[in-house]
């Protein structure tokens, strides 16, 4: 396995998260109480404090309310295993986690999403996961826009030891991503990772950008970008929702990284995302170092949630 | 996807006020339709929850039952009790009044705009204090971030404080020298983001408050925070007692809960607001514009100053005679046109508009391109005499715009109807809009 034993790491991650969590959930389902309104309530705050969304923990409630009714759960002490497999089966991906790769290298990967979630960590993240699969990897600095976005990207490529495309900064980031597939085709990358300025999904202009960006990948390279990825911000709310439903008309988007899952922040807009939208998380960010990204595995994410320790 | 919190409400009042009477009972359900849209606008649970009592207690009142229009005593309820929540804002600021500079510290997670802000905040109070700033980086932690803060500084043509080998709280220490010896009468202290949960790096703000004494800390929070934005605000208000928030990225479609949050559990105001890429993209936070927007009555002040800022008087009173005598022509659209596009999205100004924010999803920002390329197809001759444009001419433009002859025609005939619509407005015909400068601007809609 390349990350090294998930759980426990994952666990650390979320262990201030869970405390608190568990501690209430706990305090719900020990009682061998019957489950009635004051309960459900309750049960409706975690969910909703978990930034599940409304419309998910209202329907994860009448769930449960239909399976006591029917006697599928007779009582609290089966109420949390009900609740966590019906959560697995809303994260569960029709598409496979792993990241798409082309039939011929290089494997572009374009990395979008708004300002600040994290792209330049997550991507030096993903370069470090993917060179520790042995295989070669360039960086794109195509955020030309944000003043020393291209030296940041450019310090965690010294920090990588890889090769990054650069131009000056205010230059065309498609132009950038034109020279950077250029470049990986002679070099023989197996990964291109494209760097992208943030943008609020709301900015029409700055969202054709991205689009053109795709699109000279595209001419360079058949079938590029093969993964579109878009970093959303764990302590994001409601909003990550029409975040990635414009990225993903702008872009063929492919997969999630949910980062700073480190924090309290829990996380639990993922559900709300994968029913929406039907876009995989595909990895999530636990922390600042590069080792601190994890291949997001639904089960397990849901466990450590609701694992006490 | 979802409807935008005004639109809720709007919808919700629409269902009450058209009930006529209002009952204990429509009270509640009306309420509880606001719980949710305040939810689904990423308000915090229990703030909710105790706003919903609140309301609650207000509303099933005599003041409402025996009022003679119910719905909008609730809005009015709602929207008092919201405004009240996030208020009252005091924008200025207290500066040492001895020759010491005055300390500005700014705090906050991972990416939330706390170097953009730094810069922002520091040509604020350029301009509006005539104050010197000195810009100090502090974040060792993110590759590149002092870098950044070098750049802004050079926008902004103001110096960079930072030296390589020392801890945050000694350059924040050592900056307050440097300030002193180089004029500068004012710092402003960049600090690395971090987690809440994280006790050293905590310890380091801390350290960085006792040694370098800023009289002002703020805290930079991202305008589309979930659940989780009470969580990090609380625990940063007890380790550094800050002075107020400053809330980025408004400029979003994020519905904003997290101000009402923020300011519920703290105690602390939002004082200031980043609403785009710019550098003078900083503005005041105005509780009752944010309110009133969140209850979709519109944002108009806002709406007003930005159009201030776009069309001076002039140019606005020499328009507004032109509609009046009906001279309005395809010139004066076209750089109306051109203007608008300055101030913003066609669907963010709408969404200002009392009762137009349910509109913007029509609105097409397409068609206004199409129009400006008709347009710029025109002879300057046919732009300023519109009645010249005959079969033969209309068909040469709607080839040159790439457009049809149809198109053509639709957009000679919303000018017409404008033309006679503003002539009609300007002509007193408007009421209130009419005061608020929305003669001045070619809706057609």
């Amino acid at each position: 396995m390349i990350f090294k034993n998930s759980l426990q790491k994952l666990l650390n991650g979320l262990a201030k998260t869970k405390n608190a969590f568990t501690r209430q959930l706990k305090e719900l389902f020990t009682f061998g109480r019957k489950i009635d309104n004051e309960l459900l309530d309750k049960l409706e705050e975690i969910l909703i404090s978990a930034d599940v969304g409304v419309e998910t923990a209202s329907s994860l409630i009448e769930d449960i309310k239909k399976a006591y009714e029917s006697k599928t759960i007779t009582d609290t002490s089966q109420l949390l295993d009900y609740l966590k497999n019906s959560l697995k089966k809303k994260l569960a991906f029709d598409t496979p986690n792993m990241l798409n790769t082309a039939p011929s290298p290089p494997t572009v990967i374009l990395v979008v999403g708004v300002n600040g979630t994290g792209k330049t960590t997550s991507i030096a993240k993903i370069a470090n996961y993917l060179l520790e699969q042995d295989k070669k990897v360039m960086l794109a600095a195509s955020d030309t826009f944000r003043a020393a976005a291209i030296e940041q990207l450019t310090i965690w490529g010294q920090r990588l030891n890889i090769n990054i495309i650069a131009h000056k900064s205010g230059a065309d980031p498609a132009a950038v991503a034109f020279d950077a597939a250029d470049s990986a085709l002679a070099k023989k990358m197996d990964y291109l990772i494209v760097d992208t300025a943030g943008r609020l999904h709301t900015k029409v202009n700055l969202m054709k950008e991205l689009s053109k960006i795709s699109d000279v990948l595209g001419k360079k390279i058949p079938g590029a970008p093969h993964e579109v990825l878009i970093v959303l911000d764990a302590t994001t709310g409601q909003n990550a929702i029409a975040q990635a439903k414009t990225f993903k008309e702008a872009s063929k988007l492919t997969g999630i990284v949910l980062s700073k899952l480190d924090g309290t922040a829990k996380g639990g807009i993922v559900i709300a995302i994968k029913k929406c939208l039907d876009v995989p998380v595909k990895f999530i960010g636990i922390g600042e170092k590069m080792e601190d990204l994890e291949v997001f595995d639904p089960d397990k994410f849901i466990d450590a949630l609701f694992t006490a320790d | 996807m979802f409807e935008s919190l005004s639109e809720r409400l709007q919808g919700i009042f629409r269902k009450l006020g058209a009930r006529g009477k209002l009952t204990e009972s429509n009270i509640t359900e009306g309420l509880r339709e606001v719980r949710v849209a305040l939810l689904e606008a990423d308000v915090n649970y229990k703030v909710v929850k105790d706003f919903i009592d609140k309301v609650t207690q207000r509303a099933v009142g005599q003041e409402v039952i025996r009022s003679i229009t119910p719905s909008q005593q609730i809005i009015k309820i709602v929207s008092d009790e919201l405004t009240a929540l996030m208020g009252p804002v005091d924008h200025s600021i207290a500066f040492n009044a001895n020759n010491a500079p005055t300390v500005f510290m700014m705090v906050g997670l991972q990416g939330s705009g706390k170097t953009t802000s730094c810069a922002k905040f520091a040509k604020y109070l350029m301009k509006k204090y005539n104050r010197r700033p000195l810009l100090v980086a502090a974040d060792i932690q993110r590759p590149a971030a002092i870098e950044q803060l070098k750049v802004l500084g050079k926008q902004l043509d103001i110096p960079v404080f930072t030296k390589a080998g020392l801890q945050p709280p000694q350059i924040c220490h050592e900056s307050v020298k440097f300030a002193e010896q180089n004029m500068r009468d004012t710092i402003i202290l960049d600090t690395a983001g971090r987690l809440h949960v994280n006790q050293e790096l905590m310890d380091e703000l801390r350290d960085i408050k006792r040694r370098a004494v800023p009289q002002h800390i703020f805290l930079v929070s991202d305008a589309m925070t979930g659940q989780d934005a009470v969580n990090s605000a609380k625990e940063f208000n007890s380790a550094m007692d800050i002075t107020g928030v400053i809330m980025t990225k408004l400029d979003g479609d994020a519905r904003g809960g997290a101000a009402m949050s923020i300011k519920a559990i703290t105690g602390k105001p939002i004082k200031f607001t980043g609403v785009g890429e710019k550098i003078e993209n900083f503005e005041e936070f105005h509780p009752d514009r944010m309110a009133s927007r969140i209850l979709g009555m519109g944002d108009v002040v806002s709406l007003v100053e930005r159009v201030q800022q776009n069309i001076t008087s002039e140019e606005a009173d020499a328009l507004q005679l032109k509609m009046k005598k009906k001279e309005l022509n395809f010139q004066d659209f076209l750089e109306q046109l051109q203007k608008m596009k300055k101030m913003g999205p066609f669907k963010e100004l709408l969404g200002m508009i009392p009762g137009l924010g349910g509109m913007a999803d029509q609105v097409d920002e397409k068609e206004f391109k199409r129009f400006e390329a008709i347009i710029l197809s025109m002879t300057k001759q046919e732009r300023e005499h519109p009645e010249l444009l005959d079969g033969g001419r209309r068909k040469r433009i709607a080839i040159g715009s790439g457009s049809s002859i149809q198109a053509v025609n639709t957009l000679l005939k919303n000018f017409r109807d404008m033309k006679k619509m503003m002539s009609d407005l300007t002509k007193g015909k408007m009421g209130k809009l009419g005061k608020m400068g929305f003669g001045k601007m070619p809706f057609n809609q």
